[in-house]
């Protein structure tokens, strides 16, 4: 069907346009991997993160910061991309032009789509090897680890996708598109246990958190990655892995009917 | 003309549009036959732009039957989109791909598109084809945006003011380019502001102010008759300019001769150009449409 065709060939059209952005490879693809540098390198020489003084469970910091990192890394390839990336589309003509040829909208968002899920694969990639090679950071080795990665990830690629298509809506231009859009992302990442070991933030922000999805996402593959002791310092006690789908779900509704309501070509008069 | 609807590219009747309290088209009737290249002239803010994106189903319209290649804008399909090109006024930007890549993708969403080497060469890219489009000057991006637009092999084209910011040059190929689709059957409504483009490609034009299409015709017949008549200006004794319209203009200046026993000063025969006739037509317009006003300012409410 050529729907879909066209939604392949726009995401490998779009892929390719994306790495010839220095500035958007810099801040969402190369950014998750530049903190995980930076917080190894800073805070390394105060030794493991454990559980309790002379716990069996303890994970070096790279360790500790990877599953955050790996979030950070689907929510800025989706949410922060793709609403600055469309927002700007929409201001320089781009929308317009494409809305004057037979390409459906639904190829359109297909491409986009693709775009992030190749991106966020290879950052994924990128971020899982460095970590393993460069901070010797022990990998899961159980398939059920593994699982439930692919579908965290995969979940959360496809809502962080959607929402910045539906976030894509909110700049009135495309000039204010990165300065309303990154500091929503920004304040995200520092209450949903990205940059901040999220067992030390008050209760009153954790709750906030787990209203977004960014948190649930962090959460999951908290799961993954860190020694399952860890499941003391979530908020009740478990990795809520049934929690992190059902919220991840429902943001994705959301996103898409968001989405579908309010994308345009151009911006329409009455 | 044919009034046979089939044959028309473009139809259009009683055509409004209102932005709240603002009047953007204050109905237009048009007929676009299939192959014609027309060209609608006006000035900025005058509706132009609003019609034309009416037709390529970007705006909805207030009132009005409108029909483009026997569809309704306003309810096409994709399918329908596939017949047309469009040449926005503005460029959008796609400057990460190269020419060919932008082309080569573009293609792709046509049933039944054109070569894209044929298309580069057709717009004198060659040389930059393989350039990023970021990279290209105004003018050779302008010329982007005219491959797309007839890559996907298009029954009508528009283009909405093409040619500006090209050097002369640049402008002569662009014309030859359009006249070779003319050449093969495609129908182009173009607006522009520049009148020699409108009379070298034209067949018929149509001159829109205040959202009214106050003259429509074959280019070199705008305005009627009247409106071309020679006029003969000179300074009489006095010192004031005076101008005659005259369909003798010789005789005027024997005249003018004998009566001033010598050269009369400053004398001057003036055959109207279609710049005269557009400026006249779009005074007209304006002063009659100041008049309504008035009238209807005069009126109780």
């Amino acid at each position: 069907m050529s729907v879909i065709s066209h939604g392949m060939a726009r995401t490998s059209y779009e892929t390719k346009g994306y790495f010839r952005s220095p500035d958007t490879v810099f801040f969402t693809f190369l950014f998750p991997m530049l903190m995980l540098g930076i917080f190894a390198a800073a805070f390394s020489s105060r030794g493991d993160i454990s559980l309790a003084p002379a716990s069996p469970d303890h994970v070096s910091v790279a360790a500790y910061y990877l599953p955050g990192m790996l979030a950070a890394g689907i929510l800025l390839s989706g949410v922060q991309n793709l609403a600055v990336d469309i927002a700007g589309e929409k201001g320089d003509g781009t929308l317009k032009r494409l809305g004057g040829t037979p390409l459906s909208p639904v190829s359109y968002f297909l491409g986009k789509l693709g775009r992030v899920f190749v991106t966020a694969v290879l950052q994924a990639a990128m971020l899982i090897v460095v970590s393993k090679f460069a901070f010797g950071v022990a990998l899961p080795t159980s398939w059920d680890a593994w699982a439930t990665f692919a579908w965290v990830f995969v979940l959360g690629t496809v809502t962080s996708a959607l929402l910045g298509i539906a976030l894509s809506a909110l700049p009135r231009s495309s000039r204010s598109a990165t300065a309303v859009v990154v500091p929503i992302v920004l304040v995200l990442q520092f209450i949903s246990g990205v940059y901040l070991q999220f067992s030390g933030l008050p209760e009153w922000m954790q709750n906030l958190a787990s209203v977004f999805p960014l948190k649930w996402i962090a959460q999951g593959m908290r799961s993954v990655f860190l020694p399952d002791g860890f499941k003391m310092l979530e908020q009740h006690g478990s990795w809520d892995l049934g929690w992190v789908g059902v919220w991840l779900a429902v943001w994705l509704v959301v996103g898409l009917v968001v989405s579908r309501l309010t994308f345009r070509w151009i911006r329409r008069d009455a | 003309m044919s009034t046979n609807p089939a044959d028309l590219a473009v139809r259009v009747r009683g055509l409004r549009k209102e932005y709240g309290d603002l009047t953007a088209v204050a109905g237009i009737d048009l007929d676009i036959a299939r192959g014609e290249t027309f060209a609608l002239l006006g000035p900025n803010g005058a509706g132009k732009s609003t019609t034309v994106e009416i037709l390529e189903g970007y705006r909805h319209r207030t009132a009005g039957e409108v029909s483009v290649l026997g569809s309704d804008p306003a309810h096409a399909r994709l399918g329908w989109k596939a017949r047309l090109g469009i040449v926005l006024q503005t460029t959008g930007e796609s400057g990460q791909y190269t020419v060919r890549e932008q082309l080569a993708h573009f293609a792709r969403f046509y049933p039944n598109p054109r070569n894209v080497e044929d298309v580069i060469a057709a717009v004198g890219l060659e040389k930059q084809a393989k350039t990023r489009i970021g990279k290209l000057s105004g003018g050779q991006q302008r010329r982007v945006d005219v491959a797309l637009a007839i890559v996907g092999r298009p029954e009508l084209l528009f283009l909405d003011e093409p040619t500006t910011g090209f050097d002369p040059e640049a402008r002569r190929e662009f014309w030859k380019l359009i006249e070779e689709l003319t050449a093969e059957g495609t129908t182009i409504l173009l607006t522009t502001h520049y009148l020699d483009e409108a009379a070298r490609l034209g067949d018929r034009g149509g001159v829109i102010v205040g959202g009214r299409l106050v003259a429509v015709g074959h280019i070199g017949e705008l305005g009627g008759a009247d409106a071309r008549v020679p006029v003969v200006r000179w300074r009489d004794e006095s010192g004031a300019l005076r101008e005659e319209r005259t369909q003798r203009p010789a005789e005027l200046v024997v005249d003018l001769g004998r009566r001033f026993g010598g050269e009369p000063r400053e004398l001057e025969v003036i055959r109207p150009s279609l710049e005269d006739v557009y400026l006249g037509l779009v005074h007209a317009a304006g002063s009659q449409a100041s008049a309504a006003e008035l009238v209807e300012e005069g009126e109780p409410a």
